[in-house]
């Protein structure tokens, strides 16, 4: 494996985390993370929509007009997102329900735009499609934490079953809160940007 | 009296930002200072205003099960809701394109002002997030979502401008280092939204 591809695998995990580093797909991450088993296939959802819309937009950027390109991917990125929507309708319908309307979200995850907008328009379809999965990895991690501590800390549970209520552990309501997950993730960003201080802004 | 109710509710409680968290990429990249908060909210406000009620009018008289009955009796059994994410993104897609260029030619000065914030709209999920609450919560009629559309873009309005004063008045304090910009920017929202919740259960 050289160098390059290397750095496509590694960066979106860490040093240009699509969430606490560049800023995108906010809205969806914190909405998701009351609890891990939402959180996880969120994740997952988000993680097939950008690797394969990556892959598609890079196989047909030699046809794409400039100009129209944006409605473009748009409909390249609805089409996966009906996919995911219609598949977790058939087989998970109750984390469907749960999940509502953040799955169509998808479509304006700003991660998914950007990607296909910074990498896969200039670059073949295989570094791409990894591209699109690896930060799709990046966004998940960062879901799957907020949700861990949300859940461990607001209902005492892990993927439901009960951890810390079973050692008479008082639930946090306050950590159920939408609020919560804003502050938590400030939480994380401040841990990431003392070890890479690199990352701090002046 | 409803469209009172639901119009301040649409504001304080249902908050798109402080309940739902939509429109959070645009929220924390462009409320560095009042002015360009202020022309982004104002573009939100009116896209919302607009794309609500006619992705209304379309998931009720083509989308859900049995909508196209109108068109005659072999269509009543038609569904097409699996369709509605792809018709509501192109609708506001299309809108967000006619809107700028109906400014451009009318008001150089609003388009000044808004042109650069509008493109950027169509990618954001509070357009997208409103019709899809929209149609989760079954309006009445066209009336009530446009009133929700209004309220939930001045609630929109209002939280992105508050957090620019906030980060204005703040750029002059001493922040630890790593928390600089986008962590401190984080805990303040979350201190927002603690506040916001005041409202909560409120009715008219």
């Amino acid at each position: 494996m050289d160098k390059k591809m290397k750095e496509t695998i590694l960066n979106p995990l860490f040093k240009g985390n699509p969430i606490s580093v560049l800023v995108l797909g906010i809205c969806s991450s914190l909405a998701v993370t009351v609890e891990l088993k939402g959180a996880c296939v969120m994740a997952l959802s988000v993680i097939f929509v950008t690797g394969l819309s990556s892959l598609v937009c890079s196989l047909l950027r030699k046809t794409i007009p400039g100009r129209v390109r944006i409605v473009i991917q748009l409909v390249v990125v609805a089409l996966m997102v009906i996919l995911v929507d219609q598949l977790l309708k058939a087989f998970a319908y109750g984390i469907d329900k749960q999940l509502s309307v953040y799955i169509g979200l998808i479509i304006t995850n700003c991660i998914v735009m950007g990607r296909i907008e910074a990498f896969a328009l200039g670059n073949k379809p295989l570094p791409s499609l990894l591209d699109g999965i690896m930060n799709g990895v990046g966004y998940g991690m960062i879901l799957v934490v907020v949700a861990f501590f949300r859940e461990l800390l607001g209902s005492g549970t892990l993927f439901g079953f009960p951890v810390l209520s079973a050692i008479g552990y008082t639930n946090n309501g306050l950590v159920i809160l939408p609020p919560m997950a804003l502050i938590l993730l400030g939480c994380i960003i401040w841990v990431q940007r003392s070890i890479q201080k690199d990352l701090q802004e002046k | 009296m409803e469209y009172l109710s639901l119009f301040v509710k649409s504001i304080f409680v249902d908050n798109m930002i402080f309940s739902y968290f939509l429109g959070m990429c645009s929220y924390l990249a462009v409320s560095k200072n009042v002015k360009t908060a202020n022309g982004l909210g104002i573009a939100v406000i009116f896209v919302l205003f607009v794309t609500l009620p006619i992705n209304y009018l379309l998931n009720k008289y083509v989308l859900v099960p049995g909508a196209l009955s109108w068109l005659g009796e072999s269509f009543a059994d038609v569904d097409l809701s699996f369709l509605s994410f792809i018709v509501f993104i192109a609708v506001i897609a299309a809108i967000v394109q006619i809107v700028e260029m109906v400014v451009e030619k009318f008001s150089p000065s609003l388009y000044a002002s808004l042109g650069i914030f509008l493109p950027l709209i169509a990618v954001n999920c509070a357009i997208l997030g409103g019709s899809l609450f929209m149609q989760q919560k079954d309006f009445a009629n066209v009336g009530e979502s446009a009133v929700y559309a209004l309220g939930s873009g001045i609630g929109w309005y209002l939280a992105i401008v508050a957090l620019a004063a906030i980060r204005e008045k703040l750029s002059y304090s001493n922040v630890p280092a790593p928390l600089k910009g986008l962590g401190i920017t984080f805990f303040t929202v979350g201190l927002m939204g603690i506040a916001f919740m005041a409202f909560m259960g409120i009715s008219l």
